[in-house]
């Protein structure tokens, strides 16, 4: 059992839980993850992680409830325990100086790009950070963002904080002041397609760290499998982090779809239980 | 004169079981034991041994049965076998024991396979005993991964008095045999008894620990005084043809985890989900593909069809396992290969397939099977199965330097199991690629023995 040391939360259905696993966060590198697995009938559903505490022997990760095995995890309150929690998985994130890094995130997506842009930042590299969220109540992490990053900009769907707009739009801007040696992209799909769409005109190195359903985690199921380059890859060991110039997100989205029907079904049960 | 024919076993009727996971053969009564037992004619050069890959004392078990002595009869087998009850039901024995069985020159062997079961279950329902122990040896091994291999080598090494850590990449020990073959075959409470044994031998069981990831092998080094790599054949193959990526679409591994290991057949009670359409192709034919096939049967599919490459002489699934998949009326293309899989809306709609003729034989002493030319046709599918094998399991290798690999992807070993590095041995499907249960059960043995005298030097 993983016990849960740490909870918060940080926006409507946004949550932060910090759990115990020392050995997970003795070797864990910005830009892995970990699978974890709630109880005997569970899921085993892939989280980023978002924080780690090596004295301490802790991890923290961040979600956004969006089914049944999330809204679960929400649930759950300091001092609680869930049954299984494996770690960390998929390879880091590249750190080295490439000199000016754009790092983009959106939505939960920002909590993992915390790590990257930090240690992007220690790596000796000028980091200009976009964050954005659909509106202001659902940005996260923006003070931590802010100490980790030169330069930081927002944007919200509704223009309730920072560009009234998308992520995109102020990567345009800043492509067109001025040279920029790497984006890194972390975030639902849709955003990360578009940031690769908007790079891939100017010719920019982009990274973008890969969401598609998963089992194991291990490299045993290929549920994860994408098409990068022509060629299909895991994403569980051979990223999570991709040349998005590469990847085939049509087919990353339409597989994501897979299981919309049962994850309906799921969610419907779990609300029924929760009283 | 002992009868020409095995006592038969009972089985659950075809049109019940194909709507249940429920357990196909259901073992023998004491009776049909006993009977079984006295067609053995004790031979004074017995044969059958020399087909065991684990050296069990095959007549002195069988004797002890027909004198009715189930408990003399387990005290055998459990000398050289820790997990007969796993074996007794998916042992290929028609290719070892029985293979050489003299009553097989002129009859049906002895159900050697059939009575190891019983004796196993027999002891099971009564409780397993725990044999003695050596005193402790002060040794500490690391065994990496779960399966038959690492379950083997961690129950000889503890009853060898040595401290013994097994680390299992899933949330569940077990290898294939929890998350591969089906609980109609195997049944989960079967397997977890046999862990349960190994347990209360004094192995301590780490699930959720990825050697490579969460810990790497030279971290393991620093603390045990010797390391078993078991980490199996996990990674599928695809085919590499058009459209493979569609939905609907599933590695054997991945179809077969979802079942067995998330039980995905009690969705929504558990919740991992699987989908399985109308009209189901299940591509290869090795026990892998009877399985899924089987599986998709019970899971909905209305038509389940094997699609092979080669003819019925040629499969690799154990004869048992494609009778029981034909009795449940899965269908057969032989001599046919999928080319392309066409889709509608992201999902796979059709399995476009080519037919096949033999040619000369190839490396692998079977007949090589050529395409037809103009022969092209389609199979209407909403579930496409992929099993045509698994490769060894690279994570540790690519994380681990000085480990060295065979061109295949292998763990490279020695005649006694030992790997290129100083204290770090393997054996199992890592080092052969898929095998048998019994045979990653062997080379558990054999890297056991080599293991303490490796500890004990
Ligand atoms: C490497 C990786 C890292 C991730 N890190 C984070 C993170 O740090 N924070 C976070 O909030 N989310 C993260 N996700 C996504 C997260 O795993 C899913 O939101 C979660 O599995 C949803 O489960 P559910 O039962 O709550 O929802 P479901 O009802 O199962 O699904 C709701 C939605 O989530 C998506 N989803 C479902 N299952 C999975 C799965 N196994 N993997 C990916 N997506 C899935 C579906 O496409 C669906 O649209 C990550 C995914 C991957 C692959
Ligand atoms: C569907 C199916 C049906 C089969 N049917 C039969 C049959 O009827 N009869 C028969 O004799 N054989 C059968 N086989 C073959 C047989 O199951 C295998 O040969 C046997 O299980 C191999 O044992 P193993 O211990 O080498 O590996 P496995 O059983 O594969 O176990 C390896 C274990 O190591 C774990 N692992 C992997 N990497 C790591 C890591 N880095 N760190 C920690 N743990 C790790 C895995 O999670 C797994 O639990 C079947 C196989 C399959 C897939
Ligand atoms: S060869 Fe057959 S008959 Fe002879 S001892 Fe072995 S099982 Fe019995
Ligand atoms: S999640 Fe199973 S192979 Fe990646």
């Amino acid at each position: 059992m993983y016990r849960i040391v740490a909870k918060k939360e940080l926006a409507p259905a946004v949550k932060s839980l910090t759990i115990d696993a020392p050995l997970v966060a003795k070797n864990a590198r910005p830009g892995q993850f970990i699978i974890v697995r709630i109880d005997e009938k569970g899921e085993r559903i892939p989280l980023t992680i978002a924080g780690l505490d090596v004295q301490q022997g802790t991890i923290t990760t961040i979600f956004l409830e969006v089914g049944k095995t999330t809204e679960q995890l929400g649930r759950l309150n300091e001092g609680d325990a869930i049954s299984d929690l494996a770690g960390p998985l998929g390879n880091p994130t590249e750190i080295k100086n490439y000199g000016r890094v754009v790092c983009v995130g959106g939505g939960v997506g920002v909590a993992p790009l915390y790590l990257v842009a930090k240690a992007l930042k220690d790596a000796g590299n000028e980091v200009i950070s976009i964050i954005g969220a659909r509106t202001k109540e659902l940005l996260i992490f923006e003070d931590e963002m802010q100490q980790a990053s030169d330069e930081l900009y927002i944007a919200t769907d509704d223009g309730s904080k920072g560009h009234h707009g998308f992520v995109t739009d102020v990567l345009q801007e800043l492509i067109a002041k001025q040279k920029i040696d790497r984006v890194l992209a972390v975030g639902p799909t849709v955003m990360m397609r578009a940031v690769a769409k908007v790079t891939k005109n100017h010719n920019i190195k982009t990274v973008v760290s890969l969401n598609p359903l998963m089992v194991d985690g291990t490299g045993m199921c290929g549920a994860c499998r994408v098409t990068v380059g022509g060629e299909t890859k895991f994403t569980c060991v051979d990223g999570p982090e991709f040349d998005a110039h590469l990847v085939d997100f049509e087919e990353l989205m339409n597989r994501q779809r897979t299981y919309i029907t049962e994850e309906k079904v799921a969610l419907e049960r779990c609300g029924r239980c929760r009283h | 004169m002992p009868s020409l024919k095995k006592q038969p076993m009972s089985e659950q009727e075809v049109d019940k079981r194909i709507h249940n996971f429920d357990e196909v053969a259901l073992g023998y009564t004491p009776e049909q034991a006993i009977t079984e037992a006295k067609r053995c004619l004790q031979c004074t050069k017995p044969s059958c041994t020399q087909g065991c890959p684990v050296g069990i004392e095959i007549p002195a078990f069988i004797k002890h049965i027909a004198d009715e002595d189930f408990d003399g009869a387990i005290k055998v087998i459990k000398k050289k076998n820790n997990l007969p009850a796993i074996c007794g039901r998916v042992c290929p024995y028609e290719n070892q024991c029985e293979k050489f069985c003299v009553l097989g020159k002129k009859g049906e062997p002895a159900g050697i396979g059939r009575l190891e079961r019983f004796v196993a279950d027999y002891e099971r329902k009564k409780g397993a005993r725990i044999p003695e122990k050596a005193g402790a040896s002060g040794k500490r091994v690391a065994v990496v991964g779960s399966g038959p291999a690492g379950l083997t080598v961690a129950a000889d090494l503890a009853k060898l008095g040595h401290d013994v850590v097994i680390y299992e990449a899933l949330h569940e020990s077990g290898g294939v045999l929890m998350y591969g073959i089906p609980e109609f075959r195997l049944p989960k409470e079967v397997v977890r008894a046999e862990i349960e044994y190994v347990k209360q031998l004094g192995v301590d069981i780490q699930t959720n620990v990825v050697i490579g990831k969460t810990i790497s092998i030279d971290e393991l080094r620093e603390e045990f005084d010797a390391i078993f790599i078991g980490t199996g054949a996990g990674l599928p193959h695809f085919m590499n043809i058009p459209g493979e990526n569609l939905c609907g679409i599933y590695s054997a591994n991945e179809f077969l985890i979802r079942t067995n290991l998330m039980r995905a057949y009690k969705f929504p009670e558990y919740d991992t989900p699987i989908k399985v359409g109308k009209r189901v192709a299940v591509i290869g034919a090795g026990n892998v593909a009877m399985d899924s096939a089987r599986v998709a049967l019970r899971l909905g599919a209305e038509e389940v069809r094997i699609v092979y490459r080669r003819s019925e002489k040629e499969m690799p699934a154990r004869a048992e396992e494609t009778a029981h998949a034909k009795e449940e009326g899965i269908k057969f293309e032989f001599l046919t290969n999928p080319i392309r899989m066409a889709g509608e809306n992201g999902w796979v709609k059709q399995l476009e397939c080519i037919r096949m003729k033999l040619g000369e034989p190839d490396e692998s002493g079977r007949r090589k099977p050529i395409p037809i030319e103009g022969s092209e046709f389609a199979l209407d599918v909403d579930t496409v199965v992929v099993a045509i094998g698994q490769k060894p399991n690279p994570l540790i290798a690519k994380m681990t330097k000085g480990l060295r690999i065979t061109e295949k992807g292998a763990v490279w070993i020695d005649e006694n199991g030992k790997t290129s590095m100083e204290g770090v041995f393997a054996g199992g499907d890592i080092t052969t690629g898929t095998a048998t249960v019994i045979e990653a059960m062997g080379a558990g043995k054999k890297a056991a023995r080599a293991i303490h005298e490796y500890v004990s030097r």
